[in-house]
């Protein structure tokens, strides 16, 4: 390259591409501002979503970030409870609520009686790793009140959800981040 | 659209179905109220713009660092921070290596949205290689940072291995804009080996690659930037081009060498042997490749194009259509669980083909820009090869450089800092 002011025909290429570069650089960041979208995040679809055990082992959380939610509005607060219970065969006089009796594996559905004849179920989302268990159990038999939801305070919002590649109903997809949860509602809401 | 309404409705007359079977009760005689379904929010939208800030502040501090300060110390202690912040703190996400990937289903598919926020991560570092050269590669990126801070022992690889391993970042972008823009898969962050580490959990196998590279990086300074990262490739491009590059000594080099022993990134490139090939020689050389170019693209595009099936099993729907269309043809031993997804949600399997055939044609097409893609980097790779620049003195590659100021303190001449910080334009080279 030639000393001082002299401009060579390399130099002058460099500059000429550089200041191309800043161009097209410019006119990406214009039509980011235009196109303007604000942030998505992941979340289950649960009229989508058949409850396999995909979300208890895929998410890049550990334990995952996936966890039961329960629609209280939707739950027919039984006595009987297939989301709880282990199976239907439990005999009709309930033989207990020790842990062999029930279907989640972490203890983390408590019951708790109302009135007769109802029984309050509540998620402790700290014991919940989202394997699905109770979801299946309370879709199959009862009112579906029982389903997964990506809890926002534990998903770190990946690029790419491990799970949402990893599940078998394509249930996961990507949602407004203003509008995170797909909740299940009553039909009264609806 | 039909199709999902049928859907909707089906749902919608299952759940009224069990309502009747299992009515909530609208009333408790004790009193008892509905406890509200909590919803906890996603991290907030400032934070992410303070992670923008943040990382243009990171960016600065770093050019700062490179070509004003010229310290090493300086930059090793911003890398400690970024892969703090980046690495651990941010768990590696969302990192400009990665935001190549959106940008490329952005650019594919206008149905998805690219958030501006993204988008800066994406630019920002690309915009400061234009002025200032790899100054995000130096102390800003969390996925070198970690190799950084485990190199102990440099050595140098030689000169026909550097070569040959310094085109895969060009292939592995190729690959990763492949399945992004067709909207297959993440590739670059599923296979990314580091971000296990930020985040205290990942398969066995990105595991023993993670612990793998980390090794290699004991002895080969970075080796997934140099041999790997696609975002590496857009800057390697980038970088020649910058106004204000990393300069070792602007005046007089005496030719000592000793920078080119400091680098461990093959960066620094030694004066050419006095003795030439002879031009004739060398022209039919270049004439012959530049003849080739366009043979080699076209061959590597038809390759591609083959491969085009078996690119389009990573895509989700496609992979669904073949399990459903061998399930229903009685070819699959049980019912998997995709079969079953297809099957809960009514799905209409003349449209599920209908769909896979869709991507599959989109796959079709962007394998011949794929494959032509591989052809280009492997031509210009041996152009670039076979056009041999006289050099003088010892010059830095400024698409290699990832300026990590390890060379300033070899340096005789500059050591204790450069004489002036104005130097005439271009006197460096």
């Amino acid at each position: 390259m030639a000393d001082g002011k002299a401009t060579t025909r390399r130099g002058f290429l460099t500059h000429a591409l550089r200041g191309l570069g800043v161009l097209a650089a410019g006119g990406a960041a214009a039509a980011l501002a235009r196109a303007g979208e604000e942030g998505t995040v992941w979340q289950i679809d649960p009229n989508l979503c058949i409850s396999c055990d995909k979300c208890a082992t895929e998410c890049v959380v550990r334990p995952s970030a996936v966890k039961c939610v329960h629609a209280h509005a939707l739950c027919g607060y039984c006595k009987l409870c297939f989301g709880y219970f282990e199976s239907e065969s439990i005999p009709d006089e309930l033989a207990g609520t020790g842990a062999e009796f029930q279907r989640c594996p972490t203890d983390a559905i408590q019951r708790r009686f109302v009135e007769d004849p109802f029984y309050e179920y509540r998620i402790d989302e700290a014991r919940c790793i989202g394997c699905a268990l109770c979801v299946r159990g309370c879709t199959a038999y009862g009112n579906g009140s029982l389903f997964l939801q990506i809890r926002h305070d534990r998903c770190v919002n990946c690029n790419e959800c491990a799970i949402a590649v990893a599940c078998p109903a394509q249930a996961i997809r990507r949602v407004p981040a203003d509008h995170p949860y797909l909740l299940k509602k009553t039909e009264a809401a609806e | 659209m039909r199709h999902l309404a049928a859907l909707g409705g089906l749902l919608f007359l299952a759940l009224a179905a069990f309502s009747q079977a299992f009515q909530p009760p609208t009333e408790f005689k004790s009193g008892y109220t509905l406890p509200a379904t909590t919803a906890p929010p996603p991290r907030a939208d400032w934070l992410a713009w303070m992670d923008v800030g943040l990382l243009a502040l990171a960016l600065c501090l770093a050019a700062w660092l490179v070509l004003r300060k010229r310290s090493r110390v300086g930059v090793l202690l911003l890398t400690i921070g970024s892969l703090l912040y980046f690495g651990f703190y941010r768990h590696g996400c969302v990192c400009p290596v990665g935001s190549v990937q959106n940008v490329a289903l952005a650019i594919a598919d206008p149905g998805f949205a690219l958030p501006v926020t993204v988008g800066l991560f994406f630019l920002l570092p690309l915009l400061f290689a234009l002025v200032v050269g790899r100054v995000f590669c130096a102390a800003v990126c969390p996925l070198g940072a970690a190799q950084e801070v485990v190199l102990l022992r440099p050595i140098k690889l030689p000169d026909w291995l550097e070569h040959a391993l310094g085109v895969l970042p060009f292939v592995y972008l190729g690959i990763a804009v492949l399945f992004a823009a067709t909207g297959s898969a993440f590739l670059v962050c599923k296979y990314d080996p580091f971000v296990l580490f930020f985040r205290f959990s990942g398969s066995s196998v990105m595991l023993t690659v993670g612990i793998g590279m980390l090794l290699i990086a004991t002895v080969v300074s970075r080796p997934y930037c140099r041999f790997l990262c696609p975002y590496g490739a857009l800057l390697r491009l980038l970088a020649p081009l910058s106004r204000w590059p990393v300069r070792i000594t602007p005046h007089t080099c005496v030719n000592c060498m000793l920078c080119h022993d400091a680098c461990p990134h093959g960066a620094i490139h030694p004066p050419t042997p006095e003795e030439k090939l002879p031009r004739r020689e060398g022209k039919a050389r270049l004439i012959g490749l530049l003849m080739l170019l366009p043979a080699l693209i076209a061959a590597s595009a038809f390759l591609a194009r083959q491969a085009s099936p078996a690119f389009a099993r990573l895509h989700p729907t496609v992979r669904i259509a073949e399990q459903v269309s061998l399930h229903s043809a009685g070819l699959l031993p049980g019912e998997t669980n995709e079969v079953m997804a297809f099957e809960h949600a009514a799905g209409d399997a003349g449209i599920l083909y209908e769909q896979a055939r869709v991507i599959q044609r989109r796959f079709d097409r962007y394998s011949w820009y794929f494959g032509g893609w591989i052809g280009l980097v492997i031509g210009v790779k041996l152009l670039a090869l076979a056009l041999r620049r006289r050099r003088t003195e010892y010059e830095i590659d400024q698409g290699a450089c990832l300026a990590c100021a390890r060379c300033y303190p070899s340096c005789p001449v500059t050591a204790d800092g450069l004489p002036e910080v104005k130097q005439p334009e271009g006197s460096a080279r």
